[in-house]
């Protein structure tokens, strides 16, 4: 079974990096972008069978290591 | 007095720091991430800069999960001082011991200069020994020291006096101009500048003493 963890700045957190993106992207012409938020994709192969227990535990993941919650938050998919 | 300073892999501070503690007065032992406990009778330890791990994940993410860390936590619980400087002042901010958050800096640079800083309080015993409205020069040289704190953690760390140091001409973006904080027990302090490259004249800046000594001379036995 795969999961699949994103973990975005929360909003309202200034993202330095978004913004450059943003500003990259203004300077090749792509006009109207208004606003880029940079993230991070984790995905995880789990030996787990059960796709509840395994959204449990990938959540606890997310808590004690993969996010910081103080400035980040995060989404599971179970795949 | 003993203190021991902890390395990471990608530690590139630790004899910097160890050299700096020594030169103080304490006897220093290294101690590795994967060890589970930490030498009896400490005084101090250090969790100095450089970029444990990589930087992979988030800075001080993996190292504030190694092994010694839970040591490094029990020990400040037991009312231990800690002092992380740079990375060291990140790790700590990933296990706990220290609230708030440190980001890429605003203006998205590494910066790396000396930097003058204000020493925001004398009640700490890594600060006691600044001379009162002297502002010190210790480098500065991170690529992720831009402190966050929501408004009520920033209005909490003001009223309980727990800023340590503060920039002057912020390199970083950090709110409050914040550089340095201390635990709710004033006993842990992470800061980002690095009062270990600052101990010797020839190194441009002997402003960094006043910490190691201060440190000392508070625990000295009596």
């Amino acid at each position: 079974m795969k999961a699949r963890v994103s973990v975005m700045l929360k909003d309202g957190v200034l993202d330095p990096q978004g913004e450059a993106v943003r500003h990259a992207l203004g300077t090749l012409g792509f006009a109207g972008v208004e606003a880029v938020r940079q993230g991070k994709l984790i995905e995880l192969d789990l030996a787990a069978t059960d796709r509840a227990s395994a959204e449990v535990e990938v959540r606890a993941m997310c808590e004690q290591l993969l996010a910081n919650t103080v400035i980040e938050r995060y989404s599971v998919e179970i795949l | 007095m003993k203190a021991a300073v902890v390395t990471f892999p990608g530690s590139n501070c630790d004899r910097d720091l160890a050299v700096a503690l020594s030169a103080a007065g304490f006897e220093v032992a290294r101690v590795w991430h994967k060890d589970s406990d930490l030498p009896a009778g400490l005084d101090v330890v250090g969790i100095p800069g450089g970029f444990s791990f990589g930087d992979y994940l988030r800075c001080g993410a993996i190292a504030a999960r190694a092994p010694v860390m839970q040591a490094v936590v029990r020990f400040a619980a037991a009312g231990g001082h800690v002092l992380g400087v740079c990375n060291g002042f990140q790790v700590l901010i990933e296990a706990g011991l220290l609230p708030g958050a440190l980001m890429r800096n605003a203006g998205l640079r590494f910066v790396c200069r000396p930097q003058r800083l204000r020493v925001a309080t004398a009640d700490s015993v890594f600060t006691a020994a600044f001379r009162p409205g002297v502002e010190p020069v210790i480098p500065i040289a991170h690529h992720d020291g831009n402190y966050r704190a929501g408004p009520e953690l920033l209005a909490r760390l003001a009223g309980e006096d727990r800023i340590a140091f503060t920039y002057i001409d912020n390199p970083n973006g950090s709110a409050g101009d914040i550089a340095g904080v201390l635990s709710d027990n004033r006993r842990v302090l992470g800061m980002m500048p690095h009062p270990e490259r600052a101990i010797d004249p020839a190194q441009g800046s002997a402003d960094g003493l006043a910490l190691f000594r201060g440190l000392a001379a508070a625990l000295a036995p009596a």
